[in-house]
Order: C-alpha cells, then structure tokens, then sequence
C-alpha cells in the first residue's frame, strides 16, 4: 500500500470542549427545566405514585378486615400467598392470552404495516385512517359489537357450522378463541402504528444494497429489515403485551367463566366482593410481574443498538 | 475483445412514456476503467442499474463475458456497486458491512475476517472495524461501500457517483484512490459521474452519454481534441463555437464561410463536409495578437474587440467580441510572453487551422 488516504476524522467522534465555566445568563436561568419538569411531576406524584403507594399498602392490610369495619394495616405479607392460591390460574391465563395476542398482532401486523409503509403509495394516509378509524368508537360499543359478530346465531358461526368445523352444538362466545380474538382486534392499531413508523423510515436503498450483495428477498428481510425495524416490533408488542395482561373487557363480554382474566378478578374483588386487601395484592403481583418481563424483554431485544 | 469483456447490446429501458436509455450498444473491455458521463437524466444510472440487476431492460441484452445476464436476479451476478448515498447497513458494525456479501459467497467465517481485514488495510480503515456507518465521517463511509463491493471480488465495480457527496479536496484524494485501486486488483470498474474533469481523470475510456444515447466514446484526450459532436464539445471542457457555412474541399482541407472570414479545417477534423456546420476551437489552443502582422503564416485569424479580461492566476481568460456579435473565450497562459490586452483593445485572435475542429450544427 504506497499511497496513504488521509485518515479524516482522526481518532474518532468529534469532541466538543465544553466552555470552562457557562455565560452568566446561563447559570441564571438554571430553574428552566425543573419549571418545566414540574407540572407533570406534580401530575405524577399526585395521581400515579401516592396511588400506587395506596394500593401497595392496602395489599398488606388486614385481611379480615372489611368496608364496614374498616381495614387495619397488620402488614399482612400472606395476602399475596393467599391471592396466589385463589387466582394463579387466572394470573397465568392472562399472561398466556397476552403473549398469544401479541404474537397473534405482530403476525398481522407486521404484513400490513409493511404493505402501506413500503407499497402504500398515495393510498398511504387512507389506508394508516382505516387503522386508527376504530378509535372513533368506544372501546366498549366496539367488544360488544364482536358478541354480535360472534353470536351463537351468528354469521361466523353459521358458516363455521356450515363448512363442518364446529359442531351442531359449537359455539364461539364464552371460549378462549373469542377473548383472544376481542384482544386481537382491540390491539392491532397498537402494534401496526409503531411497526408502520419504523418501515417508513427504512431506506429502500439499503435492501439494493443487500441484494447487490448476494441476499435474496427473504435474507434481505431477515439481516436488514426485521433488524431495523425491531424498534418498532418491541414497541408494538410493549404497547400490546401490558394492556392486554390487564384487559377484562373482553374477557368480561366475550368470555366465559373459564376464560375469566386476572383484570375481571381485580375488579371483582375491589367492586363487588369488596375484598381489597387481596384485590391489592393481585394489582401489585400483576405490575411487578409485567415490569420485569419487559425488562428482560427490552434488554434481550437490544433495540439500543438500532441506530 | 476477451472473454470477460461486458457487453451492453440493443438494451433500451422506458418508464411509462419516458425513454432513459435509448437503443445503447457498449462494450466495456475487461479489465478497464470506464466512466459514463452526463448530465442528470441522461440514462448512465439507470444504465448501470440495468448491469447491477436492479432495473430490466425494456428492450435489449447485457451479457458478462458471453454469459446473459440480461434478466438474471441481482443477487447472483458476479456484480457489485458503490451506491451514491453508499448505503451502509446502520445496524450492522463497519466489519460487518464488509463481510455482508461474502459470508453468502460461502466463504468460511475465518476467511471471510481475513479478507475484510486486509480490505479494510487496503481503504486504509484497518482500525474501524467495530464502529459503526455514524460513527465515521463522508469520506470514511464512502470507503466502507468501496470495501463491501470490492471484498466479494466482483467481475465488475459498479460506482454511480460514489464521489458525489464529497468535498473537493476529499474528491480529489478519492480520484487518485480510486484509480490506484482499480489498478492495483485489475477489476472492470464502470463509473458514473457528471463531473467531466473526474471522467477524464479516472478513466480509460469516457462514454459520453445524452438522452439515453451516446454521444462519443473513446479517450479522454482523444475526444477533448476532437470531440463528436457539438454536446460533447461543450461538455467536454470549454469550447468556441462559430457558426460555419462549408463552401468546399481542397488540399485535405475543408473550406468554410464564417461570418465572412474564409477559414480552413484539415479534413481529418471535420465530422461533417457539407451544409451549415459548427467550427470550434478550445480557449487555450487560441492566440490574441494585437498586430495582424504578428499572426504566424498558415494560421486562420479574425478580428475583435476584447470585451473582458480575468486574471486566474496561471493564465488570464478573455472574452473578445466578434465582428458578428458572438463572443470568443481565449485561454492565454501566464507565461510572460505576451502583455496583457485591455478591454477595448482591438486584437486578432488566431489559431492553426490544425488544432481547430468542424462538426454538425
């Protein structure tokens, strides 16, 4: 090698030498950001963490204890124990039906996100309002209209009867398909707008590139675009996996008494047995649960690494 | 003509009622430099497009050394390319970017790190292999996509302006870079650009392209000193055109009236030898003589009156007003020979009828 390129940029990211000490007018207006912090700190502290200290602390009161005598706080530890034993079937068949609906929605998703990222053209904003256009309806009227759609007498039904996969007697409400398709339906914009967001940004040159460089469609797929487009996939499945954990709308309208979730239990036991201690305990056992299976998912999905 | 040589034959490529390359038949020898030069929109890029796999030809084949690849998937040609924006994979660190084709060449992982190392010696980026595309700056990327298509030993080096978005002095560096490298592995390098001093500075042969055709082929010397065509003229460097009415032939030389003035063209130098035609000469190959009297015997000369005259520092440029209106550019080096003219100064400006060219208008 004779000739020598100029090694530009030295060693490496340019650095910048902060000055020594900041302007005056600098140091006075240090107050700006916690002024602009403060609003929703104080949001935050009133309405999210004295909340979630509340309902820790009921978890350990006295499980005897009722709305009309009043709960002391014995720091009932078997609260939990006791909440565990009555409701882990629940508590894991909600885990289950979340992971299910989330792989459910990203194998949706994923093709139809990518369809109007990449070929969408000018139909492009239409077809991203068909997906939100749900949205224009309430949560509720929506699940309550899938019981319609799912009904015993029902056009699904009929047909599914009628091409011999259920039976004469077969039903879809009140089974674990129906939950897990109200979860579905009810998630999927959740997951499509962030996957949408990433493959637009995705450079089309790039997957040239991989083809010039000998990858087939499918190869280019899976080293270029599943890679860059996995901070839309761990957004997506963030944003699906923790509602749909606690959901009991579906559950509560689409199910039945064996697909109950862990969300039904929790607002049966605050609203209607009145048992708060446990209901507490089941709140506090579902958010811990959910917190560390996303932090083991973000840290394994390594999306930090995604330029 | 070798075995590896790449043969463009027929390919026409529209796209709706557009036409982007238009009936091109090339061949670029193995083994050489070859640059395809034009303005934007003239067709090189989708022509390169087309050798790369990732446009088909309306009409037409592409074969590589007696084999078609007129429709075969880009992914199996023997081709690589320098993408202008290089699109580097951001996810991927600089040493796997590198390696991104040669692992699917079913070259074991081992040998696959020593060659990117020593390709990456060889863009002189030995010590970036762990960073990332971000991290490095224009120039050093621009490496990194010259590295990633050059590591899987191509048959052929696409570059569709890999020098595009680099600074002058970079660019420059880059050139000599380039032509070193092109030397030193002996790869067909086939090179897009507009920027006319790089095609002749780089390469062996220049196409040069307009409205999905080709203008001229040949040296870059060859077709500066005579150009084709009054596109390539221009293009190609500076030119003064003079409108020209051919009148007719004797002695090996072409006679024409321009604007009056009786001027002669060796015919050799004449690309047409009948009707109205465009005589040009380039600004350097013309002499300003303030005296007729000091207009060497034999050389062709017309009056004017310089209108401009810029100092640049190895020469000074001069416009000099014609008799007929038009202005002529002349080149006069600063070499000490002759003083300066001053606007308004009457002077004749000659040159010999050898170093002039005639060509249709």
């Amino acid at each position: 090698m004779a000739a020598l390129l100029p090694t530009a940029g030295g060693t490496g990211a340019p650095v910048d030498a902060p000055p020594a000490s900041p302007p005056a007018g600098m140091r006075a207006r240090r107050w700006v950001p916690y002024a602009l912090l403060a609003p929703g700190l104080l949001w935050l502290i009133a309405f999210f963490i004295v909340p979630v200290w509340q309902l820790f602390a009921a978890s350990l009161w006295d499980p005897n204890g009722s709305v009309e005598t009043g709960y002391a706080m014995t720091w009932s530890w078997s609260n939990y124990a006791t909440a565990w034993d009555m409701f882990h079937v629940q508590f894991l068949r909600s885990l289950w039906y979340a992971l299910i609906t989330t792989v459910v929605c990203v194998l949706l998703a994923y093709p139809l996100a990518y369809a109007i990222a990449v070929k969408g053209g000018r139909w492009k904003n239409l077809m991203l309002v068909g997906v939100i256009a749900p949205f224009f309806t309430s949560y509720l009227v929506r699940t309550y209209s899938w019981k319609a759609i799912l009904a015993d007498t029902g056009p699904v039904v009929e047909f599914l009867k009628w091409i011999h996969v259920l039976g004469p007697d077969g039903r879809l409400l009140a089974t674990e398909f129906a939950v897990i398709a109200g979860l579905v339906y009810n998630f999927l914009p959740f997951m499509v707008l962030p996957l949408y967001a990433s493959l637009e940004k995705l450079d089309v040159r790039l997957l040239e590139a991989a083809r010039d460089l000998y990858h087939g469609p499918v190869r280019s797929f899976l080293r270029v675009t599943l890679p860059l487009s996995m901070p839309g996939v761990v957004a997506g499945t963030l944003l699906c996996f923790i509602p749909a954990t606690g959901d009991y709308v579906n559950a509560q309208l689409l199910g039945g008494p064996n697909t109950q979730m862990i969300g039904s239990v929790i607002q049966s036991r605050f609203l209607v047995v009145n048992d708060y201690p446990i209901a507490s305990a089941l709140s506090v056992m579902l958010m811990a649960t959910i917190l560390v299976l996303v932090t083991i998912y973000v840290s394994t999905a390594g999306t930090e690494e995604v330029v | 003509m070798t075995d590896q040589d790449l043969c463009i034959e027929g390919v026409t490529k529209t796209f709706g009622s557009f036409t982007a390359v238009d009936d091109l038949t090339l061949t670029i020898p193995d083994g050489s430099f070859f640059a395809l030069l034009g303005a934007s929109g003239c067709g090189k890029t989708t022509t390169l497009r087309m050798v790369a796999g990732l446009e088909e030809p309306t009409a037409g084949r592409i074969t590589l050394g007696g084999l078609d690849i007129t429709r075969m998937r880009p992914y199996k040609r023997p081709v690589n390319t320098v993408f202008q924006s290089y699109a580097l994979f951001p996810h991927l660190s600089v040493a796997d970017n590198v390696a991104f084709g040669l692992r699917r060449k079913g070259v074991s992982k081992a040998d696959a790190r020593g060659r990117v190392a020593e390709m990456l010696d060889l863009v002189q980026l030995g010590q970036y292999g762990s960073r990332r595309p971000a991290q490095l700056s224009g120039g050093q990327q621009q490496r990194v996509a010259l590295a990633r298509a050059l590591v899987n030993n191509p048959e052929v080096l696409l570059l569709d302006e890999p020098l595009g978005a680099l600074d002058l002095k970079l660019r420059r560096q880059m050139q000599i870079e380039l032509k070193r490298i092109q030397t030193e592995v002996g790869i067909t390098f086939v090179h897009v650009t507009h920027d006319q001093e790089e095609a002749m500075t780089m390469a062996d042969t220049v196409a040069v392209m307009n409205e999905g055709r080709v203008e001229q082929l040949g040296a870059p010397a060859e077709m500066y000193e005579f150009p084709a065509s009054a596109f390539v003229a221009n293009f190609l460097g500076q030119s003064n055109l003079i409108q020209a009415q051919v009148t007719g032939q004797a002695d090996g030389h072409v006679t024409v009236d321009a604007h009056g003035n009786r001027l002669a063209v060796p015919a050799g130098r004449c690309r047409v030898t009948s009707g109205s035609a465009l005589l040009g000469v380039r600004p350097e190959k013309l002499h300003l003589a303030a005296d007729p009297a000091a207009v060497p015997q034999g050389h062709a000369a017309v009056g004017g009156v310089v209108t401009d005259a810029s100092f640049t520092g190895v020469s000074t440029q001069y416009l000099v007003r014609a008799p007929w209106g038009s202005e002529l550019t002349v080149f006069v080096p600063n070499s000490g020979v002759t003083a300066p003219q001053l606007p308004g100064a009457e002077v004749h400006v000659h040159w010999a009828p050898a170093h002039s060219f005639l060509v249709g208008s």
